[in-house]
């Protein structure tokens, strides 16, 4: 184990002893085990919570929360936030479908992407130019792209119908996993590498800890800010795309309930809110946990209300578990 | 020390919220200069109601933000406790009476949570609150699984209506909030705790500050302010509703209030009267865009344009800096 991971797989202080007890009580073992439980629980009461093609359908939907997941992560990394994904989310799918429909099939996927950077490069800015709290200023962002896309379609439902490419990608499958699956994976072993296994993804890590030391370092933090904001928002705006395919087609507030379960799953993987600390394992393993709990608590037909108190009780318990922060001494 | 200093001092002090005052007043005279005869005692009482909801909210928030941490529940126990409200504040005056006791009793319990959670737990108060604020919900979903229930008329007439035919009542219960709440709170031990524990924890505990306390306290006010928020809530409807998307706007905006008002998000500045001027001024945007005529599919963007710009103002310290390190 590098170096790398042990920084970033610690959880909380004072909690490991030996690399073994570290490893079985790093926020992605324990998130995964939780899962595992969770599922033999659910298949107590019904069997199909085991079946493959439960757990695939489980996990392409898991993939649209984990491309914005991804891309939040590291901006929480750098200790700031990105409240804008929602809207970016849904500037994405509409704006793919839009150019899909004016300039041809081969620009949807493109312009979504482009426009999610572009959200991601304005937030940058604010935050590492302006100095504004990245949580009042992407606030901000996020009401402007609303007023952008009322003004663009009316307020009305969005004419444009998700591309053909758009809705194979969200709902097609190669070789029996769905393509939603592929591209999460994809994302994902790129975002662990540039993370885990390049300098700058150190140098993410450096300013979640310090920005002021990274930048007497010879950081420039600047420019690393205003790229990972733009990371976050191309991801954003990618989910975007393929919740547009796989709905057919893009929809007002489609991002709205993708915000704080992304947060949630960041966090449960044992990310630090405040930055500099998280393995991206333990993202996927939160979004995954997330996605199950609330798909179970959908088929178990529980009522909102009590899915509401058990989703946010479960979260809490768990983090109580192994996400507690040192005392103040 | 001479006056003028002493004037000085208190000028930098309340620079934001003097800021946010500014800009309140110009858009209030813009407001007026366009459009004279709206200022009718029935339109005001109503722009009050609405504007003292908001500014309840960010009252609530404030104090958490001052220790540095934050209330995403705010809105989740507003919605909450105006839930509440609809089932218990009806009957009799004294079934009101105990109606009104209860559901702030509601409010302050759920911040005491929240401020356990984050003083006990030691979690992030903003993932605390997180969860929390869908426990909360789904509390109000139980209460009211569909919008409904009854509101005593007489209290929604009295606190929705005006004190001598001219003072909008709401005004008058902020303004109670304010001089018998907020200021006597803020000079107390626990009042310069909560300043001092968002300033520096570490050096706040080396003071002996009673720092847990103060926090816990923090979450609490903001609970029971909340549930004030929540039963003016129930009072403008005259019923009760779980509603998720109005819970997160309240939650959102009352941040952005907040901000506005001058309290900085890295806590130990600021105070409640510049986060109420900041939801005025988050309130009267719409307003403004009304009477300017501004077409209605524009409004969405302006209204965030301008949140953007206000929050940008805070933004001038960077051009002041001579050191760039003093910019982390």
């Amino acid at each position: 184990m590098g170096a790398s991971e042990l920084i970033a797989a610690q959880p909380s202080a004072g909690v490991a002893k030996g690399p073994v007890r570290r490893l079985l009580l790093s926020p992605p073992a324990v998130v995964g085990l939780c899962c595992l439980l969770l599922l033999l629980a659910g298949s107590a009461v019904n069997r199909n919570f085991l079946m493959p093609t439960y757990l695939l359908q489980q996990l392409q939907i898991a993939a649209f929360l984990g491309l914005a997941a991804a891309g939040l992560m590291t901006v929480i990394l750098l200790g700031h936030i990105d409240l804008s994904v929602p809207w970016t989310i849904t500037t994405g799918a509409m704006m793919a479908a839009a150019a899909g429909a004016t300039y041809g099939p081969a620009w949807a996927i493109p312009a979504g992407l482009l426009c999610g950077a572009l959200v991601g490069l304005v937030n940058g800015l604010g935050v590492a130019l302006l100095r504004i709290p990245s949580m009042i200023f992407t606030l901000g962002a996020n009401a402007v792209l609303q007023g952008l896309m009322v003004l663009y379609t009316g307020g009305h439902a969005p004419q444009h119908a998700a591309t053909p490419l758009m809705h194979d990608l969200a709902v097609g499958r190669t070789v029996g996993v769905p393509n939603a699956v592929l591209a999460w994976a994809a994302v994902s072993v790129l975002v662990h590498l540039l993370l885990a296994r390049t300098v700058a993804g150190r140098y993410v890590y450096v300013m979640g800890n310090s920005e002021r030391a990274a930048y007497l370092s010879g950081v420039r933090t600047a420019q690393m800010t205003v790229v990972c904001f733009i990371a976050c928002g191309m991801l954003a705006a990618l989910s975007g795309v393929l919740l547009a395919g796989y709905s057919g087609n893009a929809y007002q507030a489609m991002g709205d309930p993708y915000l704080l379960p992304a947060i949630a799953a960041v966090v449960l993987g044992g990310t630090n809110i405040l930055g500099g600390r998280g393995s991206y394992l333990g993202t996927v393993a939160g979004v995954v946990f997330i996605v199950l709990l609330q798909s179970m608590l959908a088929v178990l037909q529980m009522p909102e209300a009590g899915r509401q108190i058990i989703y946010g009780a479960l979260i809490l318990a768990m983090l109580l578990l192994y996400g507690r922060s040192a005392k103040v001494r | 020390m001479s006056r003028r200093s002493e004037w000085g001092m208190a000028l930098r002090r309340n620079g934001g919220p003097l800021a946010a005052l500014a800009v309140f007043a110009l858009m209030f005279a813009l407001f007026l200069a366009e459009h004279p005869r709206s200022i009718s005692v029935a339109i005001v009482t109503t722009a009050s109601n609405k504007a003292v909801l908001l500014a309840i909210v960010a009252m609530a928030q404030t104090l958490p933000v001052i220790t540095r941490g934050l209330d995403l529940s705010v809105g989740m126990v507003m919605v909450m406790t105006g839930c509440l409200a609809s089932t218990l504040v009806n009957g009799a005056p004294w079934q009101v009476a105990l109606g009104i006791v209860l559901v702030l009793a509601c409010g302050a319990a759920a911040g005491a949570v929240n401020g356990a959670i984050v003083v006990f737990g030691r979690l992030q108060p903003i993932i605390v609150t997180l969860a929390t604020g869908a426990v909360y919900f789904g509390f109000a979903l139980l209460l009211r699984p569909a919008p409904g229930g009854e509101v005593s008329e007489g209290l929604s007439d009295a606190l929705t209506g005006r004190l001598f035919g001219v003072v909008p009542a709401t005004l008058v219960l902020l303004a109670v909030l304010v001089v018998l709440g907020w200021m006597p709170f803020r000079r107390t031990v626990i009042g310069r705790a909560c300043y001092a524990v968002g300033s520096s924890e570490h050096a706040a505990y080396l003071s002996g500050v009673p720092s847990e306390r103060a926090k816990l306290l923090a979450y609490t006010i903001a609970g029971l302010l909340s549930g004030v928020a929540g039963l003016l809530l129930s009072l403008i409807a005259l019923s009760g509703e779980a509603s998720g998307p109005q819970a997160g706007l309240y939650t959102l905006n009352s941040i952005a209030a907040v901000v506005i008002g001058g309290t900085s998000l890295y806590g130990g500045t600021g105070g409640m009267v510049g986060s109420i001027i900041g939801a005025f001024v988050l309130r009267t945007i719409g307003d403004l865009l009304f009477v300017f005529n501004a077409p209605a599919l524009w409004q969405p963007l302006f209204e965030g344009l301008i949140l953007l710009a206000a929050v940008c103002i805070g933004a001038a310290r960077v051009l002041r800096v001579r050191n760039r390190l003093e910019l982390f």
